[in-house]
């Protein structure tokens, strides 16, 4: 097995669990990739009646999933995606892990082959912060998404938001929303391809699917909440 | 015959022995009458007979996995699992445990009569397969009254009975936990247990199998089987952490005495294990155990023998210091359970007590096995 560490949650409530809340659809089928203890998936099945499974790769985070009566397999996302079937699931979660694989390109590739929809979060890098951080103090930055310091961050494939809608473009994704993710306030859906955003967004959260997909279905449509603007999701 | 009381009057823990209405046929081509099935349940069966687990003993163990053993006075095998308020809450559900086929401790194996003759079977017992086990138990179980199960559950060569449960009756099944257990047997499984065999078969008190007539056992033979036997159940490190090289007395012997304390350890399992074992059985077991082999039907594909349980649930647990059946063989179900669209959870427990791990006291296996079987109890509404 690889020494993939995924990150420790934050220590506050992850910011993009209720964002992925509001869009998976009720009863649907849910692969969560780096689980954890199953925070988000007990919400997902609690909320949304979802059928969930998780990937963890430690050991005690998965026995805690199992026995919350969350089922959960101990395995690696670089390794174990080929394990199922493609299109077990109606969506894919990668839960701010993306930049913490050895293979993110083969890892994103896996998830919208075992699902129609993959939810993928991670830190932007290129947010003014860390920016400022690299071109003022020319050092890695110290952020509330990247907390970690260099030498002990699990993350070792970040990207900007810029990065990633590139690598998605590259592997023929369509992007069928994406949302601006901060500590305590709203997410706010933004267009993935501007540039002030890559300068503004703290976190990504990105809404995914095949463009050329062989399942007839029509993919799940995007629906902000209407009471997207006054809802703060985060407080 | 049919077990099947009302459940109110159906005591909270029984013992006994039943005999299966219908001859059992084998895979060897052989049919075998007159079956005797011993068993110990305990809990109560449910109004609507949903809430029975069946647990398979591995190859030493037997029906008392809750129930002092009356052949040698100990407590249950599984004490930590099998109770009230334990995973296997005899308080909610409706515990099932029996003696293999081919058993030594009331169930019909090689040192039973055999009908044609009067006398002990012997050899004339038919070699048996995990399959006929699981065979012999399904009947059983349906003579009981249960129709489905609401879980199977085993460690090591439980876990391949329950595994053939799952091949041959995926429908009368709603969850599996699986421990410490694999799809086939490796060579090196195999490899120990024809030393086995050959320290058994190589005591002259043996007799070609027929020790009974002559009234003598192939005690030392048999024991020396046990103590190779004992070592894979093992690890290094849990046997280095209890003898190392400690020694009985002060000082070495110059002698081929136990002078060291994992000698006379494993000299008393021996010992212990000829009063409560017969050789025979020892044969028969292992023998079903080296020909287990799941996916052989299915040429070799794992995944397609699990396509007919595409609904069932299942809890896979390894543990990291099983040097018998390792993790990469738990591994291998889980990965052929997912192809096939089944719901599996798996976790490798970090343990250094070896293969055994599964019977002791393992707080990441008790709570992993006691949140499947609670969500499992949901999901069904029990």
């Amino acid at each position: 097995m690889s020494e993939t560490v995924f990150p420790l949650p934050l220590a506050t409530e992850r910011q993009d669990f209720r964002e992925i809340l509001r869009l998976v659809r009720p009863g649907a089928r849910v692969l969560d990739v780096g689980c954890g203890e199953g925070e988000l998936l007990a919400l997902l099945r609690d909320e949304k009646g979802v059928d969930g499974r998780g990937l963890e790769i430690r050991a005690e985070q998965v026995s805690a999933c199992i026995a919350k009566g969350i089922a959960a397999m101990q395995g690696d996302a670089d390794r174990d995606l080929d394990e199922f079937p493609p299109k077990s699931f109606d969506y894919v979660i990668l839960s701010q892990t993306l930049q913490a694989v050895q293979a993110p390109k083969a890892v994103l590739s896996a998830l919208v082959r075992l699902a129609n929809h993959a939810i993928v979060s991670f830190p932007n890098f290129g947010h003014w912060r860390v920016r400022t951080s690299l071109f003022v103090k020319g050092r890695m930055p110290d952020t509330p998404a990247l907390p970690v310091p260099w030498y002990e961050t699990p993350n070792i494939h970040l990207c900007t938001l810029a990065d990633f809608v590139g690598l998605a473009t590259e592997l023929d994704l369509r992007i069928e929303a994406c949302a601006a993710l901060s500590a305590n306030k709203p997410a706010r859906l933004i267009n993935p391809r501007s540039e002030v955003e890559n300068w503004r967004a703290e976190s990504v959260l990105f809404l995914l699917s095949r463009k050329r997909s062989d399942d007839p279905s029509p993919p799940a449509k995007f629906r902000p909440s209407p009471d997207a603007a006054t809802r703060d999701l985060f407080q | 015959m049919s077990l099947a009381p009302a459940p109110e009057a159906n005591p909270a823990d029984v013992s006994g022995v039943l005999r299966l209405d219908a001859p059992v046929k084998l895979d060897c081509g052989r049919t075998l009458s007159e079956v005797d099935i011993a068993y110990c349940t305990h809990g109560h069966l449910n109004a609507d007979r949903s809430n029975a687990i069946l647990i398979c003993h591995a190859l030493t163990a037997d029906q008392y996995v809750a129930a002092a053993n009356p052949a040698t006075g100990r407590p249950g095998w599984w004490p930590r699992m099998v109770g009230p308020g334990k995973p296997f809450d005899t308080d909610k559900y409706f515990i099932i445990a029996t003696n293999i086929l081919g058993g030594c401790m009331g169930s019909t194996g090689p040192s039973s009569l055999d009908p044609a003759t009067g006398l002990p079977y012997g050899l004339n017992f038919p070699v048996i397969t995990l399959a006929d086990m699981a065979r012999a138990q399904a009947a059983f179980v349906k003579q009981l009254g249960v129709e489905r199960l609401f879980c199977i559950a085993g460690g090591s060569m439980g876990g391949m009975q329950a595994l053939e449960w799952v091949k041959a009756f995926p429908e009368r099944v709603f969850s599996v936990v699986l421990l410490a257990t694999a799809a086939r047997h490796s060579a090196q499984n195999i490899a120990f247990h024809e030393v086995g065999r050959q320290a058994i078969m190589a005591d002259p008190d043996w007799r070609a199998g027929a020790y009974a007539l002559a009234d003598v056992r192939p005690e030392k033979g048999l024991a020396v089987a046990r103590m190779a036997a004992h070592i894979t159940y093992l690890s290094e490190p849990a046997l280095q952490r209890k003898f190392g090289r400690e020694l009985q007395a002060d000082g070495l012997s110059f002698g081929f005495d136990a002078d060291f304390q994992v000698e006379s350890y494993l000299r008393h399992q021996g010992a212990a294990f000829v009063d409560r074992f017969d050789a025979n059985s020892y044969l028969y077991i292992t023998r079903a155990m080296d020909y287990f082999d799941l996916a052989q039907s299915h040429g070799g594909r794992l995944a397609d023998v699990f396509r007919g349980a595409s609904a069932v649930r299942f809890c896979v647990i390894s543990f990291s210091s099983d040097w018998l059946y390792p993790t990469a063989e738990s591994r291998t179900i889980v990965r052929a359970l997912n192809a096939a669209g089944a719901e599996a959870s798996f976790v490798e427990i970090d343990s250094d007590k070896g293969h055994d791990a599964f019977l002791l006291d393992e707080p990441g296996m008790i709570s992993a096995v006691r949140g499947f079987l609670s969500a499992s109890a949901r999901a069904l509404g029990l």
